[in-house]
């Protein structure tokens, strides 16, 4: 069977890659959020993962209102990034497989998921900033990924709790694959934000922080809360926490997990930006 | 679901709205193409038109009210595209829509931290 | 409060419209089949329905398997037909709903159904030839349609007890709808059929007919077939049956049977008519 080595909470924000693509790393703003990626980035270098799942929510590259998914999920030998119109460099391409993210839509759809299933896709920022701070100066090509992005941008949104369960299915899937594989999965995005409005700006530290503290070991307590309630309390954009929930749940059936590091920033761009690793009893 | 209450200063981009703001959402969407950019530069009218954006959108557009866009049924995600073609990042627009400059916005964001 | 007063099963195989369009009704070949749909449009021409919610699948016009959705729904205000590459003629738009469709979207994703929801889509033969048949000459405008979409293609495909699961879900969101409509749910495609391989040109009557039953007396007697059980039974394309099953699972009051017209074969297939009130 396949093993989940863990997972990984990671901002996405397009601000961030073109900040390593102007080699800001270093400068007042950007040193406190890029110090925290060294260990997360050793650990991966460490465990080396074969697979990584990432869900993550599609900005208007993909997918547009004509036919907006609640859940996407892909199934594709390569992920083309593009264009997203306001000016981040096009990354190259992202390599992905098709074995296990068959086996995931099946399970899915065995198991009263009604996904998408994308043959071909373009992937975003949001999948694509994880991965370069994961691996920087591109250097992911080796990793083969697994796209799963989740509907943030439009209600109705899939809730908490459905987004968990989501998570969770996918990690049985993983856990019933009959491949040695061993496997990451990454939820990103978040956490507080809110861009559009009067309210824009708005970010809610302690939330932020409680958020990073019950996902470890009481996400129940995180998974009650309804779309409504994540805007009220995180921002128009604090519903990509639900990415964070799916990770999450991926990992429900792991046994106990590690938090091997957790830290929080804040402001990037506009929002506050957490980092979270929690290793299963899979990693070495 | 988006109809419970409201939530000060926040336009919920539900069904209805999403309806309202399909045209203006769809314009925003082809800017991911450098040619549709160059075509909108070009002729912002006949581009309107293309869209067969409602006369509040086109207002809203031509004005560069933000907040109108969003009371017209637009999705931040699709005008930030728009935003992208002005050359404005999201703590400009931040500033726009919350009557602040720039840099009071970005002030407004560091004060948040320091709870 | 919206009410679904009554479901229809009907084919929606393409070459009920070519027939129609080259006026063959009262040919030997097409006319038993024909002859079944006078009493079901006499039967809308009265009720006067508002809004039609209608199960089909895509049969590769508006979605490809680059991006292929287990349920996909319309929320728009019309909706276009177009050329589908072999033939068929392109029939006028179709009018949407948005009201409805939205609040229904609403409650199904707040159910857990992981909708693909749709803004702007095409429709193809799959929802036009039902709406041809039941008022010919394209004489639909005044009803508004809000398309439901489930993948019958690709595998994996959703089994039938996720399909009249999601069928019982849409039951419920019309019923809570504040606005006085009448509602009737069309299940289309099937019955049984394969049209690609050595088994080309299956057609099993005696299951077309005990599905025809069950879907009026226990349709979740249905729900025990998975789809593998469908393709050995009905062949390829008889996991259209799923569509059959979603409508059925609409109707959440007493159901009654109206009208049946069994006929096959129509073109590749067996084509099941009927009609079922809902009280
Ligand atoms: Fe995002
Ligand atoms: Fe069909």
């Amino acid at each position: 069977m396949a093993n989940l080595l863990g997972g990984i909470a990671t901002s996405h924000i397009p601000a961030i890659g073109v900040a390593m693509d102007k080699g800001l790393e270093e400068t007042p703003y950007w040193k406190d959020f890029f110090d925290a990626y060294p260990p997360v980035r050793d650990w991966l270098y460490t465990q080396e993962p074969d697979i990584a799942i990432i869900f993550y929510n599609d900005h208007g590259l993909e997918f547009f209102h004509d036919r907006k998914p609640t859940f996407a999920i892909g199934a594709s030998e390569l992920y083309e990034n593009a264009d997203e119109g306001w000016g981040i460099a096009e990354i190259p391409p992202v390599t992905g497989e098709t074995e296990l993210s068959w086996h995931i839509v099946n399970h899915l759809i065995e198991h009263d998921f009604d996904i998408t299933v994308c043959q071909e896709m373009k992937v975003d920022h949001g999948l694509t900033v994880p991965l370069t701070l994961m691996w920087p100066g591109h250097k992911y090509g080796h990793i083969k990924v697994i796209p799963v992005a989740i509907n943030c941008e439009r209600h109705p949104m899939p809730k908490p709790s459905r987004c968990y369960a989501f998570g969770k299915a996918i990690g049985d899937a993983v856990r019933s694959f009959s491949g040695d594989q061993k496997v990451v999965v990454m939820g990103t995005g978040g956490l507080s934000h809110q861009l559009d409005g009067q309210r824009a700006g708005y970010i809610n530290k302690p939330f932020d922080l409680y958020c990073m503290d019950k996902i470890v070991n009481e996400p129940e307590l995180l998974t009650q809360f309804t779309n409504y309630e994540l805007v009220e309390k995180a921002g128009a954009q604090g519903v990509e926490l639900n990415m964070w929930l799916a990770m999450r749940g991926a990992l429900e059936n792991e046994g106990s997990l590690k938090e091997l590091h957790r830290s929080y920033h804040l402001p990037i761009s506009n929002t506050g930006a957490g980092l979270q690793l929690l290793a299963t009893n899979n990693a070495r | 679901m988006a109809s419970q209450g409201s939530i000060p200063g926040t336009i919920m981009l539900d069904g209805p709205m999403a309806t309202k703001g399909y045209p203006l959402n769809k314009m925003c969407y082809s800017f991911n193409n450098a040619s549709a950019r160059d075509e909108f530069r070009t002729d912002e009218e006949a581009y309107y038109e293309k869209f067969k954006l409602t006369e509040e959108q086109k207002q809203a557009m031509r004005q560069r009210d933000v907040i109108g866009m969003l009371e017209a049924g637009g999705s931040i995600y699709y005008l930030a595209k728009f935003a992208g073609i002005l050359g404005l990042n999201v703590q400009d627009v931040g500033g726009l829509q919350t009557g602040m400059t720039t840099d009071e916005f970005k002030a407004f964001l560091v004060k948040q931290g320091e709870v | 409060m919206a009410k679904i007063i009554g479901g229809v099963t009907t084919s929606h195989i393409p070459a009920i419209a070519n027939a129609m369009a080259n006026g063959l009704e009262e040919t030997p070949y097409w006319k038993p089949f024909f002859d079944g749909y006078p009493p079901v449009r006499d039967w809308l021409n009265e009720q006067k329905p508002d809004v039609i919610i209608l199960f089909y699948n895509d049969h590769g016009l508006e979605f490809f398997i680059d991006k292929k959705p287990t349920f996909a729904m319309g929320v728009a205000d019309e909706y276009y037909n177009s050329d589908e590459g072999w033939g068929i003629p392109t029939i006028p738009p179709v009018t949407g709903e948005s009201e409805l469709s939205w609040h229904i979207a609403n409650s199904l994703v707040e159910d857990g159904f992981d909708m693909t929801i749709c803004q702007e889509m095409k429709v193809d033969h799959g929802l036009t030839v039902p709406l041809n048949l039941m008022w010919p000459g394209h004489n639909y405008g005044h009803v508004k349609v809000i398309p439901v979409c489930i993948n019958c293609e690709q595998h994996p495909m959703p089994q039938p007890k996720r399909t009249l699961a999601l069928g019982q879900a849409i039951g419920r969101a019309v019923e809570s709808f504040d606005d006085d409509l009448k509602v009737v749910v069309f299940g289309t495609g099937g019955m049984s059929h394969q049209l690609d391989g050595e088994r080309a040109g299956f057609i099993n009557r005696a299951f077309d007919i005990e599905c025809l039953d069950k879907l009026v007396s226990d349709p979740e007697s249905l729900t025990k077939y998975s789809n593998y059980d469908l393709v050995e039974l009905g062949g390829a394309q008889a996991v259209e049956l799923n569509m059959l099953i979603a409508m059925r699972g609409a109707l959440l009051g007493e159901v009654t049977e109206l009208h049946r017209n069994y006929h096959a074969p129509i073109s590749n297939t067996g084509s099941g008519l009927m009609l079922l009130e809902n009280k």
